[in-house]
């Protein structure tokens, strides 16, 4: 059973480097949908029994992530109309490197962390923070408005993986709540975008800068 | 099953009022049901029957607090807010558009319902992963509300505040799982289980805990560094929603931290939250002093306000003994007048059309006259002239900062107050004196003399002041056993 | 030793072999007959009989360039194990001195491409060496996580300890591993999607244009020289897939050949299905394997 979670656990590793150099947002959203699929499928990875509320968990997981939210984005991908992504802060290879640097960071930190190791793989917990960081870190360096919902998913895949590595089971009901609410925040993003579209006729973020403090003394305000 | 009700309720209302086409129905179910959120909170002070399901949702003395200032605020809120969207449709009266199947009006009346539910979920919640899911939802319920507007200012406002803020709960999230990894990777995130734990709680784990749902609910507070979004969600919301967001929604931040605070206090880390809390806060009144003295916006001038206020708060409880009790009065202080303050702000925008600081001249001196009075009023409270609330909260923290021997501190916190009354009274002074600007004479009476507009506002000034002056005793005890919980 | 010699003289005679299958898988593809799987030993004979024109502004450079790189090649096909068995010469750390002996190779030819003085042979030298850059990176990381997992520093330890055929708990390095080690082979030999070898076209070629002006038995020794080269980096690859079975060394041979024969298959396969990159993309592309295989390094730390 192992073998099989560590290539789980790689697959959503590569994934993560995957979405980070590339610069079609169709692929991304794709690629992240997997990754989500392959992060609810860990309760089945680990040896040993498991409960019907995880179960049910897992099944309701696969469906949103795997199905709803993708649809939701191809949905405002639609909408919006655009087709690749412009370059990143520092580019592309730059990004990719960065996510091995994030798993190197991880894998540092793990040997600080005491936590039960005996279930799961080595690289579980690294690999759950290095999810974590290459959400933050594609929300941080891309410009799109829909590239940053992604990554915002992504991040929410990396702390899910964690907690689903780390603990037992959660209640059923916390753990539909948690799952509403990123359904329901994803919505919100996209009819969001779709509003931000209509105004301002394209969704670079960069570009959403008329609010701010300092104002050049040259303009006439 | 009172706190059942005050968050079913609400809810069920708002989705009722997605779909009630009547402006006026709509209008009456929204103060109905802030009564009965006030009416149920009092109630709650002297009985609190067998919780049904009473793990998860129940108040203890801290969410009492809470509680009642979130309903006296949001009652106050659904009083403006009525009148103010009265006026409004009264001057947009014969704006056409595409009939639509949620109204404007509609979206605004839910969504605003919906908060009130969620914020109360946050309060009651005992169990911190419902918290949390109660801190996201204030999150979602309250972005529609922001772009009320439509406008593209507003659009960017909400974009930022949206994400900014989702990441920042997704990082408290995080901070959930290391709590619960912490507790021996049970799941239960009980308060009452954790507290009694406490002692065998994994030490980096929780440390590691703090920090991220510092950060997180820090996002969500408005601490400097992480309180970008705040300038401009609250500047460009609307007023009746700006004052909620800084009242109440930052307040419910405050409770999440003051949760894992607890829970830290429980197991020994207390020096070592109250270093980070000195810091932050620290640096959020430092910071809000910095954009205060230049601001040429007066709705961003308050967001920046609530920034300080924020900080002090943090401040106090990183203090610890008398001062948190201090924080907790400055918190009461702060909700009141800076409701009060950005409804009044609501009654200028209205009249001049235009948030900017030079543009808005002589409000004392024409016939905006009340609106003037209860604008330096409300300056005078803000920045902590005796007999305010925030006098007494600050002057709480400065005694205990002085008799820790903490001079630098006290130092810097006094400079940063100082330089921040300095930057407020410029602006105050500049609009509320001088040579009147021309305006419509429709416009002011609209804003003078709704009864609601200037009446809401106004209580809630004395209520403030009254705080100052005599602190009510159920008040009091409540809050110094709060402080004897958390403080040295 | 008979069989390790014997071995040696088997990989200097089956190498140009392969070729041959990768230009007949690509002429199936295509819908060819294509040339005789036999061709490359053909063309190096013809070569042999003719003579070099050697130009006034070239130097001693110029002809021993194909002659070091051919040396230095051969000398690295020593190193390399064959079927799971030693090689002939093996030592501590020896993996160090493959790495470099293919690097004076490539070092030497370029030299011999700039000693040219045409500013042709300039521009594929140059091009050469950007993806050098970044491809010896990715293999010396490749093999250093190899090295960290069976913690042996001799090429053929590492390819005949028990670590590295033990899928079943080191999978996902070793997929990792071989993944990037692909993709260097195929930039290191200039095979598509890096490199086309068939292109005529000045501003494609990278490896083609170094050795333009190169004739006669100097051209022989640098198409026998690519061919060992492919060899021996190809028995990389399938030293990790290659279990050595328990036949008998006759049986493991003809296994190991069958293998490499398959490798050029594939690559075959892959030059057929794939396009050229944009020379722009390439240090991307490179970076990708980069990044594969110092994760398999990290892994392999553990």
């Amino acid at each position: 059973m192992n073998i099989y979670a560590d290539f789980l656990i790689i697959f959503i590793l590569l994934i993560n480097l995957i979405i980070l150099s590339s610069s079609r947002i169709r692929v991304c959203i794709k690629l992240m949908a997997v990754q989500g699929v392959l992060v609810a499928l860990t309760p089945f990875i680990i040896p040993h029994s498991v409960a019907t509320e995880v179960v049910i968990a897992s099944v309701l997981n696969i469906i949103l992530k795997g199905m709803v939210f993708p649809w939701l984005l191809f949905r405002v991908l639609q909408d919006v109309n655009i087709r690749r992504e412009v370059e990143p802060v520092g580019g592309y290879p730059f990004s990719l490197l960065l996510g091995v640097a994030f798993f190197v960071m991880s894998f540092w930190l793990d040997s600080y962390l005491v936590y039960s190791r005996s279930v799961f793989s080595n690289l579980a917990v690294p690999v759950a923070f290095s999810t974590f960081l290459t959400g933050v870190f594609i929300i941080v360096s891309r410009m799109k408005a829909l590239t940053q919902i992604i990554g915002y998913l992504i991040l929410e895949n990396g702390i899910y993986f964690f907690g689903s590595i780390l603990l037992g089971e959660q209640s059923l009901l916390v753990e539909l709540a948690i799952l509403l609410d990123v359904f329901v925040a994803v919505f919100v993003m996209g009819i969001a975008i779709f509003h931000i579209n209509r105004e301002f006729d394209h969704i670079d973020t960069h570009k959403l800068s008329e609010l701010k403090d300092y104002v050049n003394p040259q303009e006439d305000v | 099953m009172i706190a059942i009700l005050l968050i079913t309720v609400p809810f069920l209302t708002g989705i009722i009022s997605f779909y009630t086409h009547n402006d006026i129905v709509r209008r009456g179910m929204l103060i109905a049901c802030a009564c009965f959120h006030l009416g149920l909170s009092c109630v709650s002070w002297f009985w609190r029957p067998q919780e049904l399901l009473c793990e998860w949702f129940a108040f203890d003395s801290i969410s009492m607090v809470f509680l009642t200032i979130t309903s006296i605020l949001f009652l106050g809120a659904s009083l403006y807010g009525v009148q103010y969207l009265a006026d409004e449709s009264k001057h947009n009266k014969g704006v056409g558009g595409p009939k639509k199947f949620f109204t404007q009006e509609a979206i605004f009346s839910g969504c605003l319902l919906m908060f009130l539910s969620t914020m109360t979920m946050v309060i009651a919640s005992q169990q911190l992963a419902l918290l949390w899911v109660g801190v996201e939802a204030t999150t979602l319920a309250s972005s529609p509300l922001i772009y009320f507007h439509r406008t593209r200012r507003s659009l960017e406002a909400m974009w930022k505040y949206l994400l900014i803020c989702s990441v920042g709960i997704a990082i408290a999230l995080l901070g959930i799982l290391f709590l619960a990894v912490a507790n021996n990777n049970q799941s239960g995130m009980l308060l009452s289980d954790l507290l009694v734990n406490a002692a065998a709680l994994n030490v980096t784990w929780l440390k590691g805990a703090f920090l991220l749902l510092f950060v997180g609910y820090g996002t969500k507070m408005g601490i400097a560094p992480l309180h970008t979004w705040l300038p401009d969600a609250h500047s460009e919301a609307p007023s009746v929603v700006s004052a909620l967001l800084s009242g109440a929604l930052l307040n419910c931040a405050f409770l999440g931290i003051l949760r894992i605070y607890q829970i830290c206090v429980a197991a020994g880390l207390r020096e070592f939250c109250q270093d980070i809390f000195i810091l932050f806060g620290l640096l959020s009144i430092l910071l809000a002093a910095v954009f205060i003295l230049r601001q040429k916006d007066y709705k961003r001038m308050l967001a920046y306000s609530s920034v300080e206020h924020m900080g002090i708060m943090t401040l106090g409880l990183g203090l610890g003994g008398w001062a948190v009790f201090g924080s907790f009065v400055n918190m009461l202080g702060h909700s009141l007048t800076k409701a009060g303050l950005f409804f009044v702000a609501g009654n200028i925008l209205s009249c001049f059309k235009t948030k900017k600081i030079c543009d808005v001249r002589g409000l004392l001196n024409q016939g905006a006259r009340r609106t003037g009075i209860l604008w330096f009023a409300g300056f005078l409270l803000i920045t902590g002239t005796p007999p305010s609330a925030i006098f007494l909260g600050k002057f709480m923290l400065l005694k205990e900062m002085i008799s820790q021997g903490r001079y630098w501190i006290s130092i810097l916190f006094l400079g940063a107050l100082g330089l921040i009354f300095k930057g407020m009274a410029r602006i105050f002074i500049s609009m509320t004196q001088g040579h009147p600007v021309e305006m419509s004479e429709e416009r002011i009476f609209l804003a003078e003399n709704s009864f609601f507009r200037w009446s809401v506002p106004m209580l809630f000034f004395i209520l403030a002041i009254s705080l100052g002056i005599y602190f009510p005793k159920w008040l009091m005890t409540s809050i110094e056993i709060i402080t004897k919980g958390l403080g040295k | 030793m008979i069989m390790k010699i014997a071995q040696f003289i088997l990989i200097l005679m089956v190498s140009p072999f392969l070729f041959g299958v990768i230009n007949r898988t690509k002429a199936f593809f295509a819908g060819r007959k294509g040339a005789p799987l036999f061709q490359l030993y053909y063309d190096i004979a013809k070569l042999l009989r003719k003579s070099a024109v050697y130009s006034a502004s070239t130097t001693w450079v110029f002809i021993a360039g194909p002659i070091v790189s051919l040396s230095a090649i051969i000398v690295a096909s020593l190193i390399i194990p064959f079927a799971g068995c030693s090689s002939i010469i093996s030592f501590e750390g020896d993996l160090v001195l493959f790495f470099y002996l293919l690097g004076l190779a490539r070092f030497f030819t370029c030299l011999a491409a700039l000693d040219t003085g045409s500013s042709f042979e300039g521009m594929g030298a140059s091009r050469e060496v950007q993806f050098a850059v970044f491809a010896e990176p990715a293999l010396f990381m490749n093999l250093a996580a190899l090295a960290q997992l069976t913690g042996k520093s001799s090429l053929t330890e590492i390819f005949s300890s028990s670590q590295i055929h033990y899928w079943a708990s080191y999978g996902p390095l070793l997929f990792l591993a071989l993944f990037a080690l692909f993709i260097v082979f195929l930039a290191e030999n200039s095979r598509i999607p890096v490199d086309d070898p068939n292109t005529h076209l000045e501003l494609t070629m990278v490896h083609e244009v170094m050795v333009l002006d190169h004739g006669g038995v100097d051209f022989a020794y640098i198409l026998y020289g690519a061919a060992i080269k492919f060899w021996i980096l190809g028995s990389l690859l399938t030293g990790i897939i290659f279990k050595g079975s328990s036949y008998g060394w006759g049986v493991d041979t003809i296994i190991f050949i069958l293998l490499m024969v398959l490798l050029a298959v594939v690559v075959g396969v892959v030059e057929s299905t794939m396009s050229r990159l944009r020379l722009l993309k390439v240090p991307h592309y490179l970076l990708v394997a980069l990044s594969l295989s110092l994760i398999a390094f990290i892994i392999s730390l553990r």
